[in-house]
């Protein structure tokens, strides 16, 4: 099997079967992603998708000319092993860190491939195939994977908690700006094809460095969509070199996964009500541009578990807001329990979440699904708005600027303007929250100093379990 | 590959992907997220043509640690999708 051997098969039917097998994997991914998208019929998509994974790597054995079996197939399984064990083990509230680490590994390896290519063309030997504008998209590939690849790790590290701080400098966007045009240069230099060693090196480091430092500026806050943009450049960056490569089946999942994550992307942003631009080049989620001019009026004002509990249970309405403070103190199971001591007691409980509440889209609801919470009692932003004027007791559980009034009232505020969920209109509003500091982003919330707010200090599992005993003693 | 066919492919994808993507609920935007993660996972094949066809040590160097990156793409991306869409059970499945 070793040695460029003509195939596995007779050379006609080894094409046939392998143009066949991407032809097949390409309807799964799509069919896949297409399931995906209805809450019934997802969880059939993934394994659609898994098996177009399957068919398409084994087949990939069959390719005519191949070497390094060996090497290979150990490549597979140590990186195949690993992100299993460690997919595997994250806790669900680790997920989006999950997601901008194995992004970023898929971004590395679309530019490994293109380094693979180019050093091909560097050592005279030339590209797998020449075809129409190779050249000139495996450098473009090389340079969106590249940056998606460094640029994920940092994103990794930041929600890792690795890299806690904002680093932003004097001139940052300009040094960003002269990289950036370094990077065209060496990138136009390289599609040309002839080439040094040290332009080829210097490709690679400037957009590594490029990667980094587009990242590390970024707030927190921003999170979601710096991953969804990464996740849209990788799904590019693998289209390109599925061209290269002259691979459908890298192509066409490619290119659908870079469209689809674009749209995705907006969708985040248009949820924050902020254009990509200013996710990427402004300093939001970093405090310093924080500062609202609405004078904060009122204070804050404390309120027993216990008497919270009270009213809760002998409220005829309630809505759950739960933030990134629920999925930092793990007290989604506790919030279940809660909901249900409640429903015994007649009360009715949903759960409103915002569009970007956590660290991605839909963070809350993977973590109200791991407790056990059924999607039907999970209402969105717009279906949910129109609720809280009726509403007894609105819960807020650690979400911050997505509940707050500033969007609404403050035309001065970073985030006037976003879609908010409208909690300061229900009649009770209780807050479960750490501190007194202000949220990621660093803006007062006006919501915490409304008369009908009462603050509820502490973290949320011991709260949420303060709240059931609570309950449960009446 | 003829360059406008390419360029077909190209434009019918990116389409596809839009349209797939369009009328998405909010409560499935990170699962969809990590489920398109994992379909650039493919990569992993691209990964293993660049490998098979490497000569030079250089070349199997970075082969190497291409498939080794693909593979964790494609693995990883999987199963953490897989746990996200395990949960999505409504309250009528549940009875």
């Amino acid at each position: 099997m070793d040695g460029p051997s003509q195939s596995l098969l007779q050379p006609g039917v080894a094409h046939w079967l392998i143009q066949a097998s991407y032809f097949l994997a390409a309807i799964l991914f799509i069919s896949g992603l297409k399931k995906m998208s209805h809450p019934k019929t997802a969880r059939g998509g993934i394994i659609w998708a898994g098996v177009g994974m399957v068919v398409a790597t084994l087949i990939t054995f069959a390719e005519p000319g191949m070497h390094n079996y060996l090497l290979m197939t150990t490549a597979i399984f140590i990186g195949g092993i690993l992100a299993w064990w460690t997919g595997k083990r994250v806790a669900m509230t680790d997920m989006p860190q999950m997601i901008a680490l194995y992004n970023g590994m898929g971004g590395g390896s679309a530019a490994a491939i293109a380094a693979v290519e180019l050093l091909r063309v560097l050592t005279g030997a030339g590209l797998t195939h020449e075809s129409f504008a190779a050249r000139e998209l495996a450098v473009v590939g090389a340079l969106i994977g590249t940056v998606a690849f460094s640029g994920s790790l940092v994103a990794f590290a930041k929600l890792q908690g690795w890299m806690r701080k904002v680093y932003r400098f004097p001139g940052q966007q300009a040094l960003n700006g002269i990289l950036f045009l370094a990077l065209l240069v060496l990138g136009f230099i390289l599609a040309r094809g002839e080439f040094s060693a040290t332009e080829y090196y210097a490709f690679f480091a400037i957009a590594l460095v490029i990667g980094v430092l587009m990242t590390v500026p970024i707030g927190g806050a921003d999170m979601p969509v710096v991953i969804s943009l990464y996740n849209a450049l990788t799904g590019l960056a693998v289209g390109f070199e599925g061209f290269v490569l002259q691979n459908p089946a890298m192509m066409i999942a490619g290119i659908v996964v870079g469209s689809a994550g674009t749209l995705l992307t907006q969708l985040m942003a248009k949820a924050m009500n902020r254009p990509i631009s200013n996710v990427l080049f402004s300093g939001f989620g970093t405090g310093d541009d924080g500062g609202s001019a609405l004078a904060v009026s009122g204070s804050m004002k404390a309120i027993d578990a216990s008497d919270a509990a009270i009213t809760m249970a002998y409220a005829e309405k309630v809505i759950i807001i739960p933030g990134y403070g629920m999925a930092v103190a793990q007290a989604q199971h506790k919030i279940w329990e809660l909901v249900k001591l409640l429903q015994e007691k007649g009360v009715k409980v949903s759960f409103a979440i915002h569009p970007v509440a956590g660290r991605m889209p839909g963070h809350m609801n993977v973590l109200l699904a791991e407790a056990g919470v059924p999607y039907d009692l999970i209402y969105d932003l717009e279906d949910v708005n129109s609720q809280f004027p009726t509403t007894d007791v609105a819960l807020v559980i650690g979400a911050n600027d997505v509940v707050n009034p500033a969007a609404r009232k403050d035309t001065s505020s970073p985030i006037y303007g976003m879609p908010i969920l409208d909690a300061d209109k229900a009649k009770n509003v209780f807050v479960i929250k750490r501190g007194q500091g202000t949220g990621f982003s660093g803006i007062e919330n006006l919501l915490f100093f409304e008369d009908n707010t009462r603050m509820c200090y502490g973290d949320a599992q011991d709260v949420a379990q303060k709240l059931i005993s609570g309950v449960k003693a009446m | 590959m003829e360059g406008f066919v390419a360029l077909y492919i190209f434009m019918l994808a990116a389409f596809t992907g839009y349209e797939v993507i369009s009328k998405v609920p909010t409560i499935l935007h990170t699962p969809l997220m990590s489920g398109s993660n994992f379909v650039h996972g493919i990569v992993l094949v691209g990964a293993m043509v660049a490998l098979g066809s490497a000569t030079t040590t250089a070349e199997q160097v970075i082969g190497f640690i291409a498939v080794l990156l693909g593979a964790g793409n494609a693995v990883g991306g999987y199963v953490v999708t897989e746990r996200m869409l395990e949960m999505f059970i409504s309250s009528k499945e549940k009875n």
